[in-house]
């Protein structure tokens, strides 16, 4: 109460805030993938995953009176799902685009049809992290009031940069995805690998579905995520499997996404939509700038279905 | 994707209708000998239970599953698209629907329109459409209730809550329903003070939840103290702005169990009362007007009991309004008044009611509403 009048500051401010709180899920879920796709696989179904985990985490976080254990069930049933996939693409001539369509439409069917019961009970959300107790505007208060899940993400994502880097698994996820007679050659299981991969990383995109449901927006309801998780693995793409670049990739969509109703609430009305379209057309155009058509996108795992 | 999984749940649903048709007959000579067997269907364009539009909606198919002689079939998640024409045709064919409320706006055209001349013994009741005469089938019917004025009474409630005199609207997209809510809780809050102003964020679609929360917040940042909102599921608005310390009011269902110590009151359907109503008739035989209206004395809305937070003043003020909107005539469009822009939009002397037509065509936004309406 008693906000502070800001004027135009409040702009900067809303895309600060607003990039911390809708950041989180694509951030996890940009992580799981980036791991998955650096063991050379793709996984399409994540945006399934993130449903299911936001149905699974409030499901289990209102039964438990827990929210971690919600978000605990969110990753157990993420890697649940990753199992599948990972599974049914090691069969013979399997494509992992199509087994990723139709995992995301099983878990979204599946939150869906468990989900019922879930949308009126209200259950205990996540805790916050209060940083902006120096401050005396409410609205950097306000901004400043950050989950554990950020910060987790973004350890995660530093973490996941030095493994790749320089850890003996970092290695055999990258030799994995980038030449699998190499990997055979230096004697690695390639099959399990990957399936551990993407166990990993659909279990990351379900903590995502949980932070969706227990945080922010912070309820479970069937129209609880906007696209995220198909967003998320283009994220990937254009934060060039670097898990680093998810972490800044992430952040950018989430300022972005922010954008639109903070310029409104100051007095900036005109043509929204082209605002609430600002994300989209910055990838765009970031991708058009750094692509070329005499080489292959850097970065890429060469085991990639996409980039073989 | 509702359409792809939409096939084996109709089978189902199908099944255990024909059972529950089967069981109504049965009993029909005993229990009902005077009203005729009637299979009504509803269809929604979002979860039944999402808090908002649907839920209001739902709650009138269950006051009318309790009629006797009724069997009622509902199916939720239906697009916008050609997935409505075929629940309906299934409805129609399989379970021997004859009264059917496809709920959601956009059903009507071409969707209802499509369907009704190909079944012109059945009744197709729409939500919102503009029925008219000489463009659209005898078997289409239109209603609406003027949920406007209880937008007004949320306005009223709000502006004896405001510290700031800055209250919030998370707006869906700057139709005329929509503007008309939006500039009825500015009215209601100015008849309190005169000097309070309204912020409204348009999202832009009926339903996105982030956007949703992010523009409650950005409401709470620019120091709005009272926030309603008019999108598909409030949900995500009622319970954020409660977590930045905002009254709210709340719109389409009751919201209050979601924020018990800030919900000022809302502004609610009482589809429960007209869908009754409706099907009364159409069991005894009665033609259901084309195009019906109501507001608060004809209870096609009602408001949310107040809450702990409006104080006394606020609550005589709340209660007088609502006598005089109840005895009718009451006008919250009283000339002179301007739209935010300058214009004059009502001359003096001239006053629109909640039924005047002019009002749902409305392109503006009064003057204190800060916003735009493109």
């Amino acid at each position: 109460m008693n906000e502070t009048d800001l004027g135009l500051w409040a702009v900067p401010l809303a895309i600060l805030g607003g990039a911390i709180r809708v950041s989180t899920p694509f951030l996890f879920v940009s992580l799981g993938e980036c791991l998955t796709e650096r063991a050379g696989r793709i996984n399409l179904g994540l945006e399934g995953t993130l449903v299911f985990g936001a149905m699974s985490g409030y499901a289990v976080s209102y039964l438990s009176g827990s929210a971690w254990v919600g978000i605990l069930a969110g990753a157990l049933a993420g890697a649940l799902f990753g199992l599948i996939h990972g599974i049914l693409c090691s069969l013979p001539r399997v494509n992992d685009i199509a087994i990723g369509i139709a995992m995301m439409l099983l878990g979204m069917g599946l939150a869906f049809f468990f989900g019922k019961g879930f949308i009126q009970p209200v259950a205990p959300g996540l805790p916050s992290i209060e940083l902006g107790r120096w401050s005396d505007v409410p609205q950097v208060r306000a901004a400043l009031k950050i989950n554990v899940l950020f910060f987790i993400g973004a350890g995660l994502a530093f973490a996941m940069w030095w493994m790749f880097r320089t850890t003996r698994l970092g290695l055999i996820i990258r030799t994995v995805g980038d030449s699998a007679d190499a990997a055979r050659a230096m004697g690695l299981n390639v099959t399990l690998a990957r399936v551990l991969a993407t166990a990993a990383g659909d279990a990351l995109a379900g903590i995502g579905g949980a932070y969706l449901s227990l945080y922010y927006p912070g309820s479970w309801n069937e129209g609880i995520s906007s696209g995220q998780g198909l967003m998320a693995v283009a994220l990937v793409i254009f934060a060039r499997w670097n898990p680093l670049g998810c972490f800044w990739a992430a952040l950018l969509f989430g300022g972005a996404g922010a954008l639109g109703p903070a310029l409104q609430s100051v007095g900036i009305n005109q043509g929204y939509y082209l605002f609430y379209a600002a994300p989209y057309v910055f990838t765009l155009g970031l991708l058009f700038v750094t692509s070329s058509p005499t080489r292959v996108m850097a970065g890429a795992p060469g085991e990639l279905s996409i980039t073989k | 994707m509702s359409h792809s999984n939409s096939f084996p749940r109709r089978r189902f649903l199908q099944s255990t209708a024909g059972l529950a048709g089967l069981g109504a007959l049965g009993m029909l000579p005993i229990a009902s000998a005077h009203a005729a067997a009637i299979t009504v269907g509803f269809v929604y364009v979002g979860p039944k239970d999402d808090f908002g539009y649907n839920q209001a909606h739902a709650e009138g198919a269950a006051a009318v599953r309790k009629m006797e002689g009724v069997t009622v079939i509902e199916e939720e998640n239906v697009a916008e698209t050609v997935d409505v024409q075929n629940t309906l045709e299934s409805m129609i064919r399989f379970d021997g629907a004859t009264l059917l409320f496809p709920t959601s706006f956009g059903y009507f055209d071409p969707h209802i329109l499509a369907l009704a001349p190909k079944y012109p013994d059945l009744r197709f009741q729409h939500c919102g459409g503009l029925w008219s005469a000489d463009k659209h089938p005898r078997n289409v019917g239109s209603y609406f209730g003027y949920i406007g004025m209880g937008q007004y009474l949320n306005g009223v409630a709000a502006g004896h809550a405001t510290k700031s005199r800055k209250i919030g609207f998370v707006a869906a997209k700057p139709i005329p329903q929509v503007l008309l809510n939006v500039n009825s809780f500015l009215l209601g809050a100015r008849s309190v003070d005169p000097t309070i102003t309204c912020q409204v964020i348009f999202t832009g679609e009926w339903s996105m939840a982030v956007r949703e929360a992010e523009a409650t917040n950005a409401l709470a940042d620019q120091g709005c103290d009272v926030i309603t909102c008019h999108v598909d599921g409030p949900k995500v608005v009622i319970e954020t702005a409660a977590a930045r310390n905002c009254f709210v009011c709340g719109y389409h269902a009751d919201q209050s169990a979601l924020a018990p110590a800030r919900y000022l009151t809302g502004a609610e359907w009482n589809w429960a009362s007209v869908y009754t109503a409706m099907v009364k008739s159409m069991q005894a035989g009665e033609a259901i007007p084309n195009f019906v209206r109501g507001g608060l004395a004809e209870s096609f809305i009602k408001m949310s009991p107040l809450g702990p937070a409006v104080p006394e003043a606020g609550r005589a003020q709340f209660e007088a309004t609502r006598a005089r909107i109840l005895a009718g005539g009451f006008s919250a469009f009283t000339g002179p008044m301007k739209d935010n822009r300058g214009n004059e939009i009502v001359s003096a002397g001239q006053a629109f009611k909640e039924s005047d037509v002019e009002l749902e065509s409305m392109n503006y936004l009064v003057e204190g509403v800060i916003g735009s309406t493109a």
